[in-house]
């Protein structure tokens, strides 16, 4: 519902400029801007003056080393980490120009959808667990449509439109992903936010994934962390390269990974650490 | 067992007995004997009690057969003996007391699990332990003196005044009955409700709960709709044990509820339980088929307890289960 | 922000207040019964209370000295009645036994368990007071012992089974045989947890009424040895609270904060000695 209305605001990422002969960014519109986000845990802090933006209709990939903090910098943009007791965040978050932190919450992650590491379906039929979004925030279409409209573009419906009142769990690990994505996606979000989400999957049902998400952005945003280089070099059109809570690197895809502009990212792609 | 390597025959002809009264007299062995005979002495009396159960009810048994479940008259000097009231006042305390006890302690095994902080969470739980510690008698000392006047004074009158068309709550306010026994029969499950349901919600998986809230829940939707589903068996679990408890709660009952054999669709009427018969007659049993006749309320009683326990206990390994997997892939 | 929102936002805060009000009301009924235990009963213990016998019926005064020795009595004797066999039961089952004899064994304590109270009341008076035609304190601590048994069994064979396996090994590694080695190094290292099971077991059968209102029965004098009647706290409580005397209630209402007093300070005693170990088993 709001995906469609809101226009995307125009700002120029602060990318390195593009050589010519490569695949062009046109100045992309950016769907969310961090600026000077810094993040606590207690006393700790885990992220240090991070500046990026997502930009709209594109899939941005969040790489680094375990414990660099792209986790925890994904789960500020859904406020995710209000959940824990002591997470503290400082600077300014914006979706479409507006500061998350002043919207009401719920309301939020409605617009900025998050699929998590290890698959985690409601303890009830796959139908269910798709409609369970749209229980709760009302549905512009009957719930029968809603639902399978979503598990069309997760790619699941023809595998499932038969038993859609079966429990979520008979399904194997890689469905159930793909019906988490579905959940997500049925309230219509702007951003969807994926948190590691093939590290529990086999192969097969990984590729099934990435296959998604490359199609997936033309419905909407898409973040996406993992610590699989190579699949952000597969799906993603840019990357962001965090190291140790600081956000060291944030170039197009294709960039990034031929001609790294800092010595520390070039050691982690080349495979020095990490 | 022993290894012969030369042609010349083994020495002593009872090498093999030797070894098995050096085996008999080897500490361990008369260790593990001992210790056998004291855990097969649990087994022993259990058999033993169901047994005396079964054998001390036979006169009643025989002589009443089905009838003893659906007669209504319990009449000691008639020799006639009908277990209906005690049933029926059974299972009309519990239900009330369920019916109080399942929305207060279910809430706040919520708040303890889902709200509050840990320390005032095990603090509180460690309240609500302490509340599962006091003996039966003292709820039914503060049952007779102080719920059954509030009782008597203010509630029933209410009820009757408000709700006095309903068959439930008519006939004149005594104080005691049934609704009291279930009122104070509530308070005393309450802890168990709430220990169990805390501790199956808390092992809720995080991430379900952040599953519900990144789709936009309010926290009371995440809770309700996705953690309190998800730890559904455990909590009937729960429920079935706070059944047993009040099912087979004595002192407390019988000493608000009336102790009369009557059966009466209004909750203000004085009423009598299994328990509460058998602790108030059993001393005054005059004649062997009176005697059994209690005996056979026990032997009831102590069935409907059985079931309910395994069904809890079924529950139980169900739920975790449940929680170790994500089901089949 | 929409009013299908506020509105949700609503319900939420709403609920989860009613929850928070629950547990204020289901731990504050702790305080309660705290309460008008020490507001009635606190003024009427005295020395008498402690050292006397009680009057004879309608006259005032008296104490519930008997009573207190009963209890004494009867748990005393509960205890060498039903712990020896679920130490010993545990220990079977901890450290020989196979796992279908565990099962029956654990099968058979839980059903006892579960058995109430005043069905173990009608057991131990068949066993113990029928053949002997008499009621007696025998009988009242055999009830007793009955209901200390499973606990005391469940808990030491979880609590032996917590230690862990390299201390097994290396006694026996040094040539200990099996049973010297649970015996000096096992049940030591068990014995925290193992105490305190058995105290919050004999917590819970001081404050039993139902099993011994016909095995113990009640005296209103002196029990002599083990084979008369004797009175006890819970059950003299019963007996004065449902009587119509006033004098009675007010003693039955010392006699609940005495016993209740010393059921809270074994039970908040040995769940923090536990605290500082391993969980509680749930009985």
């Amino acid at each position: 519902m709001h995906a469609s209305v809101r226009p995307a605001v125009s700002v120029n990422i602060n990318a390195p400029t593009v050589t010519p002969g490569r695949e062009t960014s046109a100045p992309t519109s950016l769907r969310m801007n961090i600026s000077k986000v810094n993040f606590f845990y207690g006393q700790k802090q885990t992220l240090f003056d991070v500046n990026m933006g997502i930009a709209n209709n594109k899939v941005t990939a969040l790489i680094g080393p375990s414990g660099c903090g792209k986790s925890t910098l994904l789960r500020t943009l859904n406020r995710m980490h209000e959940t824990v007791r002591h997470a503290r965040l400082e600077g300014e978050i914006l979706l479409d120009g507006q500061n998350i932190l002043s919207q009401d919450v719920a309301l939020l992650r409605r617009r900025v959808g998050m699929v998590f590491q290890r698959p985690n379906p409601f303890p009830k039929s796959i139908f269910d667990n798709v409609a369970y979004g749209l229980k709760i925030n009302g549905s512009k279409l009957p719930l029968a449509e809603a639902v399978e409209k979503s598990l069309r573009h997760a790619a699941l419906w023809d595998e499932v439109k038969d038993h859609l009142h079966k429990s979520a769990y008979e399904l194997s690990g890689g469905q159930q992903q793909r019906l988490c994505i579905a959940r997500g996606l049925a309230v219509e979000p702007e951003v969807l936010l994926l948190d590691e989400p093939c590290s529990a999957l086999d192969p097969i049902s990984t590729a099934k994934i990435e296959e998604l998400l490359v199609q997936l952005k033309d419905l909407c945003t898409i973040a996406i962390v993992t610590h699989n280089m190579q699949q952000a070099a597969r799906v993603s059109d840019f990357t962001a390269f965090m190291l140790m809570g600081q956000l060291v690197e944030f170039s197009p895809t294709p960039h990034m990974f031929t001609t790294p502009s800092d010595p520390r990212t070039e050691a982690y792609i080349t495979g020095r650490f990490g | 067992m022993a290894i012969s390597t030369t042609t010349v025959p083994s020495a002593s002809p009872s090498a093999g007995s030797r070894s098995f009264i050096s085996r008999l007299l080897n500490g361990d062995e008369i260790a593990r004997i001992i210790t056998f005979l004291f855990a097969a002495s649990v087994v022993l009396i259990t058999l033993l009690l169901v047994l005396q159960l079964w054998h001390d009810s036979s006169l009643a048994r025989h002589k009443f057969g089905f009838q003893f479940f659906i007669t209504r008259v319990w009449d000691p000097n008639a020799e006639q003996f009908g277990a209906l009231p005690f049933i029926y006042g059974t299972l009309v305390t519990a239900a009330v007391s369920l019916l109080l006890a399942v929305p207060l302690g279910l809430g706040a095994a919520i708040f303890l699990a889902e709200l509050a902080p840990q320390k005032i969470s095990d603090t509180l739980q460690f309240f609500i332990d302490l509340l599962a510690a006091v003996p039966s008698v003292i709820y039914g000392l503060l049952g007779l003196f102080i719920v059954v006047p509030i009782m008597r004074e203010v509630i029933q009158p209410f009820l009757k005044s408000s709700l006095g068309f309903l068959p439930f709550f008519q006939g004149p306010a005594y104080g005691i009955g049934f609704l009291t026994a279930g009122i104070v029969l509530a308070i005393m499950v309450i802890p168990y409700i709430i220990s169990v349901s805390r501790e199956v919600l808390l092992s809720v998986p995080r991430d379900q709960r952040e599953a519900a809230l990144a789709l936009g829940s309010t926290r009371w939707e995440s809770t309700w709709r996705v953690v309190v589903p998800f730890a559904k068996t455990g909590i009937m679990g729960s429920i079935f044990l706070a059944l047993a408890r009040a099912l087979g709660e004595t002192m407390a009952v019988t000493m608000v509820i009336g102790n009369a054999p009557k059966i009466s669709a209004s909750l203000l009427s004085p009423g009598y339980s299994i328990a509460a018969v058998i602790a108030d007659q059993f001393t005054e049993a005059t004649g062997d088929v009176y005697l059994q006749a209690l005996v056979e309320l026990g032997l009831v009683l102590f069935l409907i307890t059985f079931i309910l326990n395994g069904l809890a206990r079924l529950l139980m390994v169900l739920t975790t289960q449940k929680g170790s997997g994500m089901g089949h892939t | 922000m929409n009013p299908r929102l506020r509105w949700r936002k609503f319900v939420s805060n709403f609920m989860l207040t009613l929850t928070g009000v629950c547990a204020g009301v289901a731990v504050s009924v702790l305080f309660f019964i705290l309460g008008y235990l020490v507001f009635h009963g606190g003024a009427s213990i005295n020395w008498d209370f402690f050292t006397k016998l009680p009057a004879p019926v309608g006259e005032l005064g008296g104490g519930m000295a008997n009573a207190i020795v009963g209890s004494a009595k009867l748990l005393l004797l509960a205890s060498l009645f039903g712990v020896p066999i679920g130490f010993f039961g545990g220990i079977y089952l901890s450290e020989f036994s196979n796992s279908s004899i565990a099962f029956v064994v654990r099968y058979a304590a839980d059903l006892l368990n579960g058995v109430p109270s005043i069905v173990i009341g009608i057991f131990a008076y068949a066993l113990v007071v029928l053949p002997f035609k008499h009621f007696s304190t025998l009988a009242g601590a055999f009830a007793l012992g009955l209901m200390m048994i499973p606990i005391t069994l469940r808990s030491t064979e979880e609590f032996l089974h917590g230690v862990p396996r390299a201390l097994r090994e290396a006694s026996m590694a040094l040539g200990a045989s099996k049973w010297k080695t649970i015996m000096s190094v096992v049940v030591p290292a068990a014995y925290r947890g193992i105490m305190t099971a058995i105290l919050l077991a004999l917590a819970r059968v001081a404050g039993e009424a139902a099993p011994l209102l016909f095995t113990a029965f009640g005296n209103r004098y002196w029990s002599h040895g083990l084979s008369e009647p004797t009175a006890s706290l819970p059950a003299m409580i019963y007996s004065y609270a449902i009587s119509p005397y006033e004098d009675w209630h007010r003693q039955a209402w010392a006699a609940g904060l005495v016993l209740l007093a010393l059921i809270l300070i074994v039970n908040i005693f040995a769940r923090a000695i536990l605290s500082r170990g391993s969980a509680i088993p749930r009985s």
